[in-house]
């Protein structure tokens, strides 16, 4: 097993935002694994969706069961292989593992930020994750990949910085959410600030003051998340109607009766533990405003036209969350563009959460790509 | 048609520099041919997982997709080459799929198995269905859907108002420009709109 140390890195001067606002004397938590050529050319850089952090893959000294989210994907001898990669995990702003967040203090007040934290977006990461690539010496990335949100980052890398990557890997993202996408990060927005404990988004222990996480919002948020990553028929599969316990219906309103629900509140209770309601109001918004054709008139085919990265799309059939027709939209733009792009279309049953899983079809595609990029960069097999 | 003369005389039709898009690509050996040998750009399309791989292992644009849902992801005259090669006889629409060629090459390049042949037509006069190299199916498991000859494809064309430029055989990897119906296992046609 590949051991993950994590790093950080801090950041004085301001980091202007999207928004106008700007934050400063931040810090940045990331994670490397393999090692960088002397060329500077080999390093790949992942970026991180909703729930996850910088730690993508391998485990932490002594920790049972810290592998990282993908560490089916990044490792020694996997398809994206830290034998001849150097792969950058990194967390982004906003987020509850590392990197500042809105439970940590501003420099500016001396307070907690709170519900202060300025709204994040998409392309703020990508600017904080480039500082953070200009720190860590590396000019040009090999590739840049991430699922979901992470796919995003990803494209919007070869947006923002065009000249500093090489490869793109968008894998179950989308060039934007549909309504029903936002409806759906909406309901779990609302679960969440209107819990009681909520109080504003400032819940954090204050002086006397003890904290009040607003565990119930989090877990009806999760819950709900969790219910679009899946698909009907792996639910079906799993759970069908199978009753908890053994037996006949309770006639309960209250009680847990299927097993479905006992694996939702399960969820949730988990995730309540972890994560930060705020972090998850920042991020969701995150997802909505990402919308790289807004500036075009809505043309993705315009807004596309200034990455000139080579490109491979996965999505997955039964991903209602994030379509394989949202990732055609992608490649249509892409040809409209004549870019390089190579698009798989994986029929697997997990719906979303399928871009974590360790389809065979899904890997053996990501690895031959990822072969072709390690001999484009002079490395032998 | 895997032998390499085959390929080649299929190359040789492609003009130098071409935007090429291969509908049903297989393993992107063609397309990686044109790009090594003649220059070549553009991308496949392919349904078959190993088939999508094998070309994203070669470094071959490929796009995962069922040609029966059409070609709405490319724009009009948006390549020089449009190639269906032995894609055609897979197609449940391929009339459909022939316009289609023609809407988004400026040249469509097409070739199938020609039912025509001779020893088909023999196996047919004997009362059974062609089983050959070039026709390696029984009736019953064959993903042969379109059985049609040179010449019906040459009715075809003329229905679509396609114009051929150029027409031909293939047999051992050599063309056959005499009695190409008869004497050929390969219909190989080239048009335009």
């Amino acid at each position: 097993m590949m051991i993950a140390t994590p790093e950080s890195m801090f950041f004085e001067p301001p980091l202007a935002l999207q928004s106008g606002a700007s934050i400063r004397a931040y810090q940045v938590a990331f994670e490397t694994y393999g090692t960088l050529n002397a060329a500077k050319s080999n390093a790949v850089l992942v970026c991180h969706a909703l729930n996850a952090s910088h730690h993508v893959a391998g485990v932490y000294a002594g920790q049972e069961k810290s592998e990282g989210w993908w560490d089916t994907m990044i490792g020694p001898g996997k398809p994206l292989d830290t034998n001849h990669f150097f792969v950058i995990g990194v967390n982004n702003l906003g987020s509850c593992f590392g990197s500042t967040g809105p439970m940590h203090t501003n420099p500016d007040t001396g307070r907690v930020y709170g519900a202060d934290f300025p709204v994040v977006t998409v392309e703020d990461w990508v600017n904080a994750q480039a500082r953070l690539l200009d720190a860590l010496g590396i000019q040009t990335l090999a590739a840049v990949m991430g699922g979901s949100l992470g796919g995003m980052q990803a494209l919007s890398w070869t947006l923002q910085y065009p000249s500093r990557v090489r490869h793109a890997l968008v894998i179950a993202s989308a060039p934007n959410l549909t309504a029903e996408n936002i409806a759906f990060n909406e309901v779990a927005r609302r679960a969440i600030t209107t819990d009681p404990d909520f109080n504003g988004g400032h819940f954090y222990a204050n002086g006397d003051k003890p904290e009040t996480k607003p565990k119930r919002g989090l877990r009806i948020a999760r819950m709900i998340g969790h219910i679009t990553y899946l698909s009907d028929d792996v639910m079906n599969e799993k759970f069908g109607r199978l009753l908890k316990d053994d037996g006949d219906y309770k006639y309960s309103t209250l009680d847990v009766e299927f097993q479905i629900e006992s694996y939702l509140r399960y969820q949730g209770d988990k995730f309540a533990e972890y994560f930060d309601a705020n972090t998850y109001l920042l991020i969701t918004r995150a997802l909505d405003y990402f919308d790289p054709a807004r500036q075009h008139g809505g043309d993705l085919s315009q807004a596309l036209a200034k990455a000139t990265a080579k490109f491979l799309l996965v999505s997955f059939t039964t991903d209602w969350r994030f379509s394989p027709k949202r990732s055609r939209e992608l490649v249509k733009a892409l040809l409209d563009n004549r870019r390089d792009v190579s698009y798989a279309e994986i029929d697997a049953p997990h719906g979303h959460d399928a871009f974590l899983l360790d389809d065979k079809r899904y890997m053996a595609v990501t690895r031959s790509y990822f072969e072709g990029i390690h001999a484009a960069i002079g490395g032998h097999p | 048609m895997s032998e390499a003369a085959a390929q080649e005389a299929i190359a040789q039709l492609v003009p130098k520099g071409a935007r090429v898009l291969d509908l049903g690509c297989g393993d992107g050996a063609l397309l990686a041919h044109l790009q090594a040998t003649r220059g070549c750009s553009g991308y496949g399309i392919e349904i078959d997982d190993t088939n999508v791989q094998a070309c994203v292992k070669r470094g071959v644009n490929v796009i995962q997709l069922n040609l029966e849902e059409g070609l709405a992801l490319f724009g009009d005259a948006s390549f020089d080459v449009v190639l269906q090669i032995d894609t055609l006889q897979h197609l449940r629409n391929a009339e459909t799929m022939l316009q289609e060629t023609a809407r988004v090459g400026r040249t469509g390049i097409v070739a199938f198995p020609n039912f025509g042949h001779w020893p088909n037509r023999l196996a047919v006069l004997m009362g059974r269905m062609p089983v050959t190299k070039r026709l390696p199916y029984q009736w019953f498991d064959t993903p042969n859907i379109r059985v049609g000859t040179f010449a019906d494809f040459e009715t075809l064309a003329a229905r679509n108002r396609l114009k051929v430029s150029d027409s031909f055989g293939l047999q051992d990897g050599r063309a056959v420009r005499t009695a190409p119906n008869l004497m050929a296992g390969t219909a190989v046609f080239k048009f335009s709109r």
